[in-house]
């Protein structure tokens, strides 16, 4: 005998942005930096709201949204591209005696200088929790680049966060060598 | 192929963490912002908000055409918005701007200034007898009652006497259409969605006005 499946039914929009509203804007925050996550976030969330009536019920929801706001994020940094980018020669980094404790500044600018990949990897993961497979077929490639990709970008920060100038321009030129950057040319050079 | 130990993944996000600073009220003005956007491309099908009365919080929500529900806190205010999602669209937002001029309606009509409510409504819960009962309701003059015999006869089919109860019964516009004038023939309240307590309260209200 065959069991009905039970009947699913999709909550109203209104619980999917409270409930998944502050990964995306994370996600957005991490990938295309503060000033544009806001944009980033509300055209993922209206896309999303206008999509809603057709996404199956039975769907992953979060996945599902950080799949949009990848898009829109990569939609942004090709309009407008406002966001850092890797170069070869990194420019002269801020004083770190700035503005004590500014810890999201500061974390913020280090994630700004890891390629994109890496950035979009750790973000994807780390932020909304996607597996690598996931998380490969957003960014092209095997599962296997985008975990490197995750755990170099982590590498990455934690070597710029101890204040380590040196080992992380080193680390920085290394990893960008091997990256294939998707960002238009004429946006290199502009740190945050 | 390596798994990475949920400690690592603790520590990375102890190394994210400073990403949440200010998070909250950017997402408060976000979700305005989402509000008037999707009002603007036509994409909400559903705002809602709550208010407060003198007969607990109440649900308001609406769409394009009117308010489309009215509904009591002991009726769960989250099923009725998941009901509302499974029979009228899933794309709902909690949009009070959208409702500024029901809730006033309704603010004025618990502080005793208004007699009857001019709003738009959509109906489209309502079916067949129930739909007939509900455009009667609105003839009940404020302050009076009918029996559920006279709502009936009124209504087209005067044996259908149970049915104009289930009818007042599942009125998707409670207060607004006014169900609560429909009392049984021998006085007593009968059933309400609000609780009898509400029901008694609202006739009271008017019967002072």
């Amino acid at each position: 005998m065959q069991r009905r499946q039970p009947v699913q039914t999709k909550r109203p929009f209104e619980a999917v942005a409270q409930e998944h509203g502050g990964t995306v804007l994370r996600v957005c925050r991490a990938v295309v930096g503060l000033h544009d996550a806001d944009d980033a976030w509300s055209e993922t969330f209206l896309a999303a709201l206008q999509a809603y009536g057709a996404l199956p019920a039975d769907a992953n929801v979060e996945a599902w949204l950080v799949t949009i706001a990848h898009r829109k994020c990569i939609d942004l940094i090709r309009s407008g591209n406002r966001r850092a980018v890797p170069v070869d020669q990194p420019p002269e980094r801020p004083s770190k005696i700035g503005i004590p404790g500014d810890n999201q500044a500061e974390l913020l600018n280090a994630i700004g200088q890891l390629p994109p990949k890496q950035r979009q990897a750790v973000a994807y993961h780390y932020l909304a929790g996607l597996p690598y497979r996931d998380i490969a077929s957003l960014l092209g490639g095997t599962p296997d680049a985008a975990r490197r990709a995750g755990s170099d970008g982590v590498k990455a920060l934690r070597a710029m966060l101890r204040e380590e100038p040196e080992s992380v321009r080193a680390f920085l030129v290394h990893s960008t060598s091997m990256t294939a950057s998707s960002v238009p040319a004429s946006a290199k050079g502009e740190i945050r | 192929m390596t798994l990475e130990s949920p400690s690592d993944h603790a520590a990375v996000a102890v190394l994210l963490q400073p990403l949440d600073a200010g998070i909250e009220p950017a997402l408060a003005s976000l979700h305005a912002r989402l509000v008037r956007s999707a009002q603007e491309s036509h994409s909400l099908d559903i705002a809602y908000t709550v208010v407060d009365s003198p007969v607990g919080k109440l649900l308001l929500a609406a769409t394009e055409h009117g308010v489309i529900r009215v509904a009591f806190e002991r009726e769960n205010h989250e099923a009725v918005l998941q009901l509302l999602a499974n029979t009228v669209s899933p794309r709902i937002l909690y949009a009070p701007s959208q409702l500024e001029s029901a809730a006033r309606q309704l603010d004025e009509y618990f502080s005793g200034t208004r007699k009857d409510f001019n709003l738009p409504l959509d109906f489209q819960l309502a079916r067949g007898f129930r739909l007939n009962v509900l455009h009667h309701l609105p003839q009940i003059a404020y302050g009076r009652t009918e029996s559920y015999a006279q709502v009936a006869q009124a209504a087209g089919s005067p044996k259908a006497v149970r049915a104009v109860g289930t009818a007042c019964a599942t009125n998707p516009l409670p207060v607004i259409v006014p169900c609560h004038r429909v009392v049984k023939s021998d006085g007593t309240f009968g059933g309400y969605l609000g609780g009898t307590e509400a029901k008694r309260r609202l006739l009271a209200l008017e019967a002072a006005a």
